[in-house]
């Protein structure tokens, strides 16, 4: 591995510059909140209303306790910032990007990336997108790849027929803060047929402390058209909490293919609480490829509506939870059409106190036919203090369909490092190199340029975890 | 002299000594043999020249060309030249051959320094070519699903390559039949050479019929009984073991 392409790694995530944001919207939230956003982002009315309306919401609902993690109980939503911006509008050339943003993003390595391999780029500092373009033959073919802000303004006859659609304001208390307050994200439309054949990413950073960021995706493949979108994301290591709750909602209509790809690095201190969600019309395929490495808490379960005949959806996800950290992923399956598939492959690994959750949802209701469900998820225990734990609901109603789970629990022996120490290798990169091997089928699932970094990143977490 | 030399060695397992001053000195280029009953403690002797964290020398020393290594962790032993071929070779699931081999080869480099692939790949078909072995062997998971002849050909090509000063061969007969008897034992004579002691360890001869030793010795109880040329192993072959131990029947364990 003696090139890498993409810099995710935490030593080098881990700088901030000094703020100078030329829109605050202060601490804690309240309607006041949400009307100064709306305001500095010169947003219709449709969208105020929505957002007050999900503030409501918000406040109505009781945080998750069924999710066993006394840690949310720690956030003071008084206490974040809801909206920082510059006051720029993104631009097309690196060249125009405030100086400060455009060394964060140099740092990280995205203009480099951008040259190399990708069809477009986004890249959101803070709560705005700073930078945003699409190679010119790609938007030539109709794609529009651009912020959520400018998308509801530009683009409302489609933005506005599926946001808030697949994932309604009120499905979870977090998808309602988001709701209430988002900012940036990525709007996709893909024109019938076409098919993009680099990966279009978006990059988020956090800059700032005490801090929430609170992008809203939405991704439209039209009829038989294709694409890959590649998400990244860091933030430096605060001492406070910072919280990153995201909304992500996708749409593949007849015969279209998705594939999302989740490369998140957060510091320990960022609370990562996000929705993500497909619908998958006739014959579509939607598949995540997820993987959460580092934040302090990760709660995050990418699922899929397969609401078409024969529609297809995967969950292919690989979490690492190491000290004090914990990892509550998972995948929902929800087939609503008959034929349909769906493939959930997790595997997790907790190192030192690292907690690892997988709670998997897959539901066929009784007057389907002809689906299939394969769920597979196994953990990988690291030192005796690690702890996961599986959590699968399985409903499936009705005759003619197949579901199948498999699930396992393994640990690295004592035997197994001595024999690699023999052969020269330090504890630590016995330890590493036994993880790669564990996750290894599902990384060959990544592109190229994220598994090099993936492995890299497994190797950094790892040396933390032991000796 | 470059030699690895073991000096009185005291070895304990909890609180029973398994090896009860044993002394040794293996030259570079020589080939011994240990061999002995079952349970005389000849497999100790093998992990704790490499390290195994689950024994404690209560006395003694073991000198790497006049270095004590006790003190030092596996892999650091590993590094300055010692290499054990296992008796059961522990899987490592989802690693190729390849790469495990490339990540030992890479931590033998100064900090700092990349190893170069082509190179490295060029080594590995090389060493491959002089066991005689098929290329597609490297990309299958360490030990993953092997048969017991194919575990013992990974621990003779990862021998080639580390090219090991002193290498100790544990049972590496056990479980083989005659044909993967004779291409592991070919793998070793290919790489005996004047910079290299190796230390047979067996129980029984049948493998020194394929890899000819220098000196062979018994070991009885946790100590070297008896020590001779490569014909020893034919009067232990024909004699068995019982004449050695009857006079020191209590230690046996």
């Amino acid at each position: 591995m003696t090139e890498t392409t993409l810099d995710l790694d935490r030593s080098i995530g881990d700088f901030s510059y000094p703020e100078h944001h030329a829109f605050d919207a202060g601490y804690g939230l309240t309607p006041a909140t949400v009307n100064y956003i709306a305001d500095v982002k010169g947003e219709p009315d449709w969208i105020r209303e929505f957002r007050l309306k999900a503030l409501n919401v918000f406040e109505s609902k009781p945080m998750p306790t069924h999710w066993a993690s006394k840690d949310l109980e720690t956030l003071e939503f008084d206490k974040i910032r809801y909206y920082l911006a510059h006051g720029q509008r993104p631009t097309r050339s690196w060249d125009d990007v405030p100086e400060d943003m455009k060394q964060t993003f140099e740092r990280l390595g995205i203009p480099e990336q951008e040259r190399k391999f990708l069809a477009g780029v986004e890249a959101q500092f803070d709560s705005e997108a700073v930078y945003s373009n699409i190679q010119k033959a790609i938007g030539d073919q109709g794609v529009i790849f651009t912020g959520s802000t400018e998308a509801l303004i530009k683009y409302p006859e489609i933005f506005r027929k599926w946001f808030g659609k697949v994932i309604p304001t009120g499905d979870n208390k977090f998808s309602a803060l988001n709701s209430a307050v988002f900012s940036g994200g990525s709007f996709i439309y893909v024109p019938p047929g076409v098919k993009v054949k680099h990966p279009l990413q978006a990059y988020f950073r956090i800059n700032a402390e005490n801090f929430g960021q609170f992008e809203r995706t939405l991704i439209i493949a039209d009829e038989g058209s294709e694409l890959m979108y590649m998400e990244g994301c860091t933030a430096p290591k605060f001492e406070t909490a910072t919280l990153h709750s995201a909304v992500v909602e996708l749409v593949a209509m007849k015969g279209a293919k998705i594939q999302y790809v989740t490369v998140q690095n957060w510091s320990s201190n960022v609370f990562n609480l996000v929705t993500k969600r497909g619908i998958a019309h006739e014959d579509a395929e939607i598949k995540w490829i997820d993987c959460n490495i580092g934040s302090r808490l990760t709660i995050k379960y990418p699922g899929v509506i397969l609401k078409g005949r024969k529609a297809r959806g995967e969950v292919v996800s690989i979490a690492l939870a190491s000290n004090g950290q914990h990892q509550d992923t998972g995948a929902k399956m929800i087939h609503a059409a008959d034929e349909t598939t769906s493939n959930i492959i997790s595997k997790s690994i907790s190192a030192g106190t690292g907690r690892a959750t997988y709670r998997g949802l897959v539901h066929v209701p009784k007057h389907l036919k002809g689906c299939k469900n394969n769920t597979e998820c196994d953990a990988l225990l690291i030192n005796t203090d690690s702890r996961t734990d599986t959590y699968p609901a399985i409903t499936v109603r009705g005759t003619g369909n197949a579901v199948q789970h498999e699930a396992s629990v393994s640990q690295i022996s004592a035997e197994q490092i001595f024999y690699m120490q023999q052969r020269g290798l330090t504890e630590g990169q016995a330890m590493s190199l036994s993880v790669n091997g564990f996750v290894n089928d599902l990384v060959r699932q990544f592109p190229m340029e994220y598994s090099v970094e993936l492995k890299r990143l497994i190797d950094l977490e790892m040396e933390g975890s032991v000796g | 002299m470059k030699s690895l030399v073991i000096k009185d060695l005291h070895v304990n397992i909890g609180d029973r000594e398994i090896i009860q001053g044993l002394s040794l000195e293996i030259e570079c280029g020589k080939v011994h043999a240990i061999m002995g009953p079952n349970g005389s403690g000849k497999s100790t002797l093998s992990k704790v020249i490499a390290g195994h964290p689950d024994y404690t020398v209560t006395g003694g020393e073991v000198l790497m060309d006049g270095e004590n290594i006790l003190g030092m962790e596996p892999d650091e032993r590993a590094r300055k030249g010692i290499f054990l071929a296992f008796q059961y070779p522990m899987e490592v699931p989802g690693v190729t051959i390849a790469n495990f081999l490339r990540a030992a080869v890479q931590a033998r480099l100064p900090e700092g320094e990349e190893l170069e692939a082509t190179e490295y790949y060029y080594k590995l078909y090389e060493k491959m070519d002089l066991l005689e072995m098929n290329r597609a062997f490297t990309s299958r998971s360490v030990n993953e699903g092997f048969s017991g002849g194919e575990k013992k050909r990974c621990e003779i090509l990862q021998m080639a390559m580390l090219e090991p000063k002193y290498a100790i061969l544990d049972e590496t007969d056990s479980g083989l039949d005659i044909d993967a008897l004779k291409i592991v034992s070919h793998g070793v004579n290919v790489l005996r050479g004047p910079e290299r002691g190796i230390l047979l360890i067996t129980h029984y001869q049948r493998l020194l019929d394929y890899i000819v030793p220098d000196y062979v010795h018994v070991m009885v109880a946790g100590k070297i009984v008896l020590s001779g040329g490569k014909e020893l192993a034919l009067e232990l072959e024909s004699k068995g073991y019982d004449w050695l131990t009857e006079e020191e029947p209590a230690a046996a364990v």
